[in-house]
C-alpha cells in the first residue's frame, strides 16, 4: 500500500555520456538558483524593522491601577492558584487609615512577585483575576545575566502612576 | 645587445605593475563580498549589509579581523615551509597578471605605452608554468602542517591539478594551432572586433568545445566547487589550511580569489577577445586610435568580461554540490581528456585540409 502517490522509483541505469559530462544537470541547477536571485527576499531587518505581534500575544505582566491611580490588586491569591507554573507569590496586608489614595480596597498586596524564569506566559492569571488587576502586555521579557533580577517585584510590575 | 632600459620605461612599468597588483587585490577583496552577495541572492537572503552601504566595507572588516587574530604555528610543523606555503600561493596568484594585455597601446605624442607588463612570446607556456607552481603553495602548506587531514588534502590537490592540467593543455593546443602564436598579445589582436572575414573573430566561436573543456579545467585548477575536494569540510575538516590562522589563512583565501580573477582574465583574453568589442573600429575612429579614452573603454570591456566570468564561477559554486573523488577522476581522465584529444584532432584536420 502506498501512503502517497509521490513515491518515485530510483533510476539505477548506468549514466550515459551526456549525464557523465554533468553539464545539462548543472545548467538545470543554475536555472533554479539564478531564478532565485530575482525573487524578493523575505528577510525582516530585525532591529530596524519588527514584525507586528498577533493580537493574542502574551508578554510581560503588569499590575493595573484604577482611574484614580490606586492599585487594583487585593491579594486574593486567585492568580497564584491559577498559575500552572507556580510562578506567582504574594503577601497580603491590610490598608491603614489614610492609605485610601494608594489602594482601592481594604486589603492589598504588600509583596507581589512573579518568577519570570518559571512563568510560561499562559495568561491564566489574567483570566483568573476578579479585579482586572493583572494583564499581559505586548512587551517581550528582556533577558538578564542574573537569576535574581528575573524575579520581578511589585515595583517592577506595577504600571507607573499617572500624574 | 645591451638591455635598452630607459628610466621612463622603468617608471612606466613600475606604475603599471603597481596598478595591476593593487587592482587585482582590490578585485579579489570585493570578490569575497560579491561571493557572499551572490550566495545570498541565490538563497533568498540579503547578505552582508551592516558594514557600510550594501555591506561594502565588509571586506575591510574581514581583513582587519584576520589581522587581529592570534598567529599559531603548530609545534610539529616544519616552520619555514609552513610560512612559505601561503607566500607561494600568493606569489603565484599575482604572477600571472604580468602577461595579460589589459588594453591596447596608448600613444602619447611619440611615446607608446603598452598596457601589458611583459609581452612574453611564450605567454601561454608561462601561464601554465605559474599555474602548476600554484599547487606547490597548497601542497607545501598542507604537508608542513603535520596534520593528516592537511596532508591528504594536499595530495588530493596535487593529483587533481595534474589530472586537469592535461586536459587544459590539450584544449589549448587546439587554440594554438589556430592562432599560430603563444603570445597573448598576438592572440588578442587576432580576435579584433567581433566579426571578421565572414565569421565571428572571437575564439570561443571557433573553439566552443575547447573553451568548454578549458572552463571546466579552470574550475578544477582553482579548487572551486564542484572541484573543491582539497577543502572538503565533511571529509577533511578544512583541508590544507586547517592549521593556518590569522593572515596566513587570509593569504590562502585571498590567493584563491586572485586566482579566480586572473583565470577569468585569461579566459576572457584567450576565448572572448580580451579587450576587443563589437564595432570597436568605429569607436576607435571617433575617439582616435591609441587615445587614452579608447584604452579606457577597452579596459572596461575586459573588466566586464572578467566580472561576468567571476559571476559564473560564483553561480556554479552556489548551485551544485562537490564531486566525489572517483567522479572527479573519471570526469578528468575518461571524459575531458578524450574530448580534448578529439577536439585537437578535428581542429588539426580542419586546418590541414580545409584552410590550407
Amino acid at each position: 500500500m502506498q501512503l502517497t502517490n509521490r513515491a518515485q522509483a530510483v533510476d539505477r541505469r548506468p549514466m550515459n555520456f551526456v549525464e557523465k559530462i554533468y553539464v545539462p544537470a548543472i545548467l538545470k541547477g543554475l536555472k533554479i538558483t539564478i531564478s532565485h536571485a530575482f525573487k524578493r527576499n523575505p528577510t525582516i531587518q530585525y532591529p530596524e524593522q519588527k514584525r507586528p505581534f498577533a493580537p493574542v500575544f502574551r508578554g510581560l505582566h503588569i499590575l493595573n491601577r484604577d482611574e484614580e491611580g490606586r492599585e487594583r490588586c487585593t491579594a486574593c491569591g486567585l492568580c497564584a492558584v491559577a498559575c500552572p507554573a507556580e510562578a506567582i507569590t504574594m503577601e497580603a496586608a491590610e490598608r491603614l487609615p489614610g492609605e485610601e489614595h494608594l489602594y482601592r480596597e481594604e486589603k492589598y498586596a504588600a509583596r507581589y512577585e512573579i518568577n519570570m524564569l518559571r512563568c510560561i506566559f499562559c495568561g491564566f492569571c489574567e483570566e483568573a483575576c476578579p479585579k482586572d488587576a493583572i494583564y499581559l502586555t505586548e512587551t517581550v521579557m528582556p533577558p538578564n545575566y542574573n537569576r535574581a533580577a528575573l524575579i520581578y517585584k511589585k515595583e517592577d510590575l506595577l504600571i507607573p502612576k499617572k500624574n | 645587445m645591451l638591455l635598452a632600459i630607459s628610466l621612463a620605461f622603468l617608471i612606466e612599468k613600475i606604475i603599471l605593475i603597481t596598478v595591476i597588483l593593487f587592482g587585482s587585490l582590490g578585485v579579489a577583496m570585493y570578490a569575497t563580498w560579491g561571493e557572499r552577495k551572490v550566495a545570498a541572492a541565490m538563497q533568498d537572503r540579503p547578505g552582508p549589509n551592516r558594514a557600510g552601504p550594501f555591506g561594502l566595507l565588509q571586506p575591510l572588516a574581514d581583513g582587519l579581523k584576520l589581522f587581529m587574530k592570534e598567529e599559531i604555528i603548530p609545534n610539529g610543523s616544519t616552520r619555514w615551509i609552513f610560512i612559505l606555503g601561503p607566500c607561494l600561493a600568493m606569489l603565484t596568484a599575482t604572477m600571472t597578471s604580468a602577461i595579460i594585455p589589459w588594453g591596447p597601446d596608448i600613444t602619447l605624442g611619440s611615446h607608446t605605452i603598452s598596457l601589458q607588463v611583459a609581452d612574453v612570446n611564450i605567454g601561454i607556456l608561462y601561464i601554465f608554468g605559474v599555474l602548476s607552481l600554484g599547487v606547490y603553495g597548497v601542497m607545501l602548506g598542507g604537508w608542513a602542517s603535520n596534520n593528516k587531514f592537511s596532508l591528504l588534502s594536499s595530495v588530493r590537490a596535487a593529483s587533481q591539478a595534474i589530472s586537469y592540467e592535461l586536459a587544459m593543455g590539450i584544449a589549448l593546443i587546439a587554440l594554438l594551432m589556430m592562432s599560430g602564436s603563444l603570445s597573448l598579445r598576438t592572440i588578442v589582436e587576432q580576435q579584433h572586433g567581433f566579426w571578421q572575414d565572414g565569421y565571428f573573430s572571437w575564439y570561443v566561436f571557433k573553439q566552443p568545445l575547447g573553451f568548454f573543456i578549458f572552463l571546466v579545467c579552470a574550475f578544477a585548477e582553482l579548487n572551486r566547487t564542484p572541484f573543491d575536494l582539497a577543502e572538503a569540510e565533511n571529509e577533511l575538516n578544512m583541508g590544507y589550511h586547517q592549521e593556518y590562522s590569522s593572515m596566513k589563512l587570509g593569504f590562502y583565501l585571498f590567493a584563491e580569489y586572485i586566482n579566480m580573477f586572473i583565470s577569468s582574465a585569461v579566459m576572457a583574453t584567450l576565448f572572448f577577445g580580451g579587450y576587443n568589442f563589437p564595432f570597436m573600429d568605429q569607436v576607435a575612429q571617433a575617439l582616435g586610435a591609441g587615445s587614452v579614452w579608447m584604452a579606457l573603454i577597452c579596459v572596461i570591456v575586459l573588466m566586464i568580461k572578467v566580472i561576468a566570468f567571476i559571476l559564473l564561477f560564483m553561480a556554479v559554486r552556489w548551485t551544485i554540490p562537490r564531486f566525489r573523488y572517483d567522479q572527479l577522476m573519471n570526469l578528468g581522465w575518461k571524459s575531458l581528456i578524450p574530448l580534448a584529444l578529439f577536439n585537437m584532432l578535428v581542429t588539426g584536420g580542419v586546418i590541414l585540409w580545409l584552410l590550407k
